[in-house]
């Protein structure tokens, strides 16, 4: 494993090809949205037709919607007309020109979580415009996916090299009035990641070292689609560890997963968004629509998810099990610390005959954080045989923070078999003595006792990422208990 | 080593402990034994520096050095050690996970280099044997779901890795069946060395057939109230406390 690692770090040392972001000419539009402003986005990426008036259907979805308000999370009206819905990246004028720039804290982070030092920069959004290696990690790690015949590019690109797939799969998880979020994001979203792999591929490598690295481009309203045809196996990791420089308050993305026929998809997300200040000042609203439908048979898909960035998290990753006897898994934690607020969870949709899913979700709320777990299991009239396994505990660390659990069960066919357990508790004083009692400092032993917490969770990320989560979330704790 | 001088603690606003004093000398095992409630875990707890435990009087010094100002973690990479009455469960963290950092902890303060996987694996092997523990143990969550025995033989494993200067062990003879006794003693007289001394902390006389102590103390009341050598347990056996309650009040 370290060293993978190690060969991780290389490559993204080592290349950054030119034209790896793929850089917008420089017009902006003003802000604020209408029917023109999608016709310009539209217009400027040279989308087909049917692509722009499936733009504009969602947009009018949208304007006869009103944004959600049943979270559990509070923040001012966002005013849509106040974002620009297209601009090029910021001039290199205003980006650091170098690391010494760069807000101390923030490399002290990078530093705590061990991030080479060519990628600090490029989270940290600097001015890096020396001519990389000419040799592309994107291009090499395309290279090894191509010939299995698997496609994976920018959605853009998609758009333009596979319209046909893209058509043919856009918006049958996730409909465009799906809700306000979801419609925003059809209207005006400029790009995101295609992933799909052919009938009974097994996908050669995690789609994750490239998506890192990808990811540092990744706009305000993305968009991603991911199909598996029959037989097939996929793992995709999104996300950082680090946190990342982003002036866009707002992200509001959407995700969609198809399955057939015994595939197998896997997705696992890390998100260290800026949570804000300790006052909750400044942070990321991440108002997220992720949704996976398993629509062959015996086919499953997991999602695993480490959330502990953002100032607000709306996010509830969720499966349709539409396929006899298929799999639908949820593994979440989600940690709030300071004025972070978070109201996550999943919904499990069974329609299809002996189709199950697993809920594990762990919430820690630190400082004046709030998590909310909300989850929905649906069991339909169609699904005899169906089975649900929920767990969903709650740690507090502190007493101004709160949790609270949110389960909806609907169960329409008598077959099928619930079972819901939850548990909320403090971070036992008891735990912390022994540890301090073996010489373990009070941060380490939170952050060992929180791991333990979560471990159920971590064991499900790919190998590299686990060991980060588990740094990331003593990182994310500081200054929690004293 | 240690010398604990009139020392008073209280629990809320309760005494517990009233004008307390014992000295250990250095590789020196003594034992304490005393009715239940009479104050044993709360001297072992004072040692190690659980919060909730006021000292309103006496002190405690350590190779010399004040006690009561470290922080537990620092007494424990001074040396100090409590094997606990009733260790709890850490769930999810994974046993070698916990030893390793503790040692590390420890290491790092005595200025040694710290062991990564590997070396701490063949370091932490040879103590298994010590314990009779197989090395399943290593990987599972730290005392999680482990028997009443398993989990003190679990805690003298953590001794065996942290080979501390002075180890109180609190009751760990209590709840063990003959066979994990034995072990459990026979551990604990491998690690006796000139440089380590004990303080056991018991109930009954029988683990003191085991691990010979060089002197016995009964705690009554909150005090010292006799103190002999191996023979005082046996004595103590047949008469039980309420002869040296008697005796106290007097
Ligand atoms: N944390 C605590 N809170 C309240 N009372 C306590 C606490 N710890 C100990 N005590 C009380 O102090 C007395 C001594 O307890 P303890 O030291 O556990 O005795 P022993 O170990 O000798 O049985 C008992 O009466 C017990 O109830
Ligand atoms: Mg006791």
């Amino acid at each position: 494993m370290a060293s993978d690692n190690q060969h991780i770090e290389d490559l993204v040392r080592k290349d950054y090809a030119a034209g790896f972001f793929t850089e917008l000419e420089t017009d902006t539009v003003a802000p604020g949205l209408s029917e023109e402003v999608i016709r310009f986005i539209s217009a400027k990426k040279q989308e087909p037709e049917w692509l722009l008036e499936w733009r504009l259907a969602a947009y009018r979805e949208w304007l006869r919607m009103t944004p959600p308000n049943w979270a559990r999370v509070k923040h001012a009206p966002i005013d849509f007309q106040a974002i620009s819905y297209y601009s090029a990246p910021k001039s290199r004028k205003d980006a650091p020109k170098s690391l010494d720039e760069v807000d101390p804290k923030l490399l002290e982070t990078y530093a705590k979580l061990g991030i080479p030092l060519r990628e600090q920069e490029m989270l940290a959004g600097v001015a890096v415009d020396a001519v990389f290696d000419s040799v592309s990690v994107a291009t090499t790690f395309k290279d090894r996916l191509a010939k299995a015949g698997v496609i994976f590019c920018s959605f853009s690109e998609a758009v333009r090299e596979y319209p046909e797939l893209v058509r043919q799969y856009l918006g049958t998880v996730v409909p465009v009035g799906d809700n306000y979020y979801a419609a925003l994001n059809s209207a005006v979203f400029t790009d995101g990641s295609f992933c799909f792999v052919p009938k009974g591929v097994r996908c050669p490598m995690e789609l994750s070292t490239y998506f890192r690295i990808n990811a540092a481009n990744t706009g305000q309203f993305e968009r991603t689609l991911i199909i598996a045809e029959a037989g097939s196996h996929v793992s995709y990791l999104e996300g950082c560890t680090a946190p990342r420089r982003d002036e866009n308050q707002l992200h509001a993305a959407v995700v969609e997963l198809v399955a057939l026929d015994d595939a197998r998809i896997k997705y696992s997300t890390v998100q260290n968004w800026y949570p804000g200040d300790a006052e909750g000042r400044g942070g990321i609203y991440n108002f997220v629509t992720k949704r996976g439908e398993c629509r062959g048979a015996r086919s499953s898909i997991s999602w695993t998810q480490v959330e502990t960035g953002s100032a607000i998290t709306w996010k509830y990753p969720s499966c349709v099990l539409r396929g006899d006897d298929s799999v639908g898994e949820f593994y979440s934690v989600a940690l709030t610390n300071h004025r972070q607020q978070a109201d996550t969870g999943t919904k499990m949709i069974h329609l299809g005959r002996n189709t199950r899913s697993t809920i594990i979700s762990k919430g820690i709320s630190a400082g004046h954080g709030q998590n909310a777990y909300r989850g929905l299991v649906r069991i339909a009239a169609t699904a005899a045989g169906a089975r649900n396994h929920t767990q969903c505990d709650s740690l507090l660390l502190g007493s101004r923070c709160g949790a609270h659990t949110l389960p909806c069960i609907e169960v329409r066919n008598p077959s099928a078999k619930v079972e819901h357990e939850a548990t909320t508790s403090r971070i036992s004083e008891d735990q912390l003595f022994y540890c301090q009692s073996r010489g373990i400092g009070t941060e380490d032993a939170v952050n060992m006792i929180v791991n333990g917490f979560c471990r159920e969770v971590f064991r499900e990320l790919p190998m590299e990422f686990a060991v980060e989560a588990q740094k990331l979330l003593g990182v994310s704790l500081e200054g929690a208990v004293g | 080593m240690l010398d604990i001088n009139d020392l008073q603690v209280c629990v809320g606003d309760r005494q517990i402990l009233r004008g307390l004093t014992l000295t250990i000398g250095e590789g020196e095992v003594h034992a304490i034994m005393g009715p239940n409630g009479s104050g044993k875990s709360t001297l072992a707890h004072v040692l190690a520096g659980r919060p909730g435990y006021e000292v309103t009087g006496g002190s405690i010094r350590f190779k010399g050095e004040d006690l009561l100002v470290l922080a537990p973690e620092e007494r424990a990479r001074q040396g100090v050690f409590l094997a606990f009455q009733y260790p709890v469960e850490v769930p999810g963290v994974n046993n070698t996970y916990m030893l390793k950092a503790a040692l590390n902890a420890v290491r790092k303060h005595r200025g040694e280099q710290e062991l990564d996987a590997m070396e701490f694996l063949q370091f932490v092997k040879k103590r298994l044997e010590i314990v009779q523990m197989n090395e399943s143990f290593l990987s599972r969550g730290v005392n999680e779901g482990f028997s009443g025995g398993e989990k003190k033989r679990n805690e003298i494993l953590q001794m065996a890795v942290l080979e501390p200067v002075l180890a109180v062990l609190d009751e760990t003879d209590s709840g063990l069946d003959i066979d994990a006794l034995r072990i459990v003693a026979d551990g604990v007289n491998q690690l006796r060395s000139a440089a380590r001394s004990f303080l056991l902390v018991t109930h009954y006389q029988r683990l003191l057939e085991y691990i010979v102590p060089d002197q016995v103390h009964v705690l009554a009341d909150g005090r010292i109230v006799k103190s002999g050598g191996p023979e005082l347990a046996l004595e103590l056996e047949m008469r039980g406390y309420d002869w040296l309650r008697g005796q106290d009040a007097a």
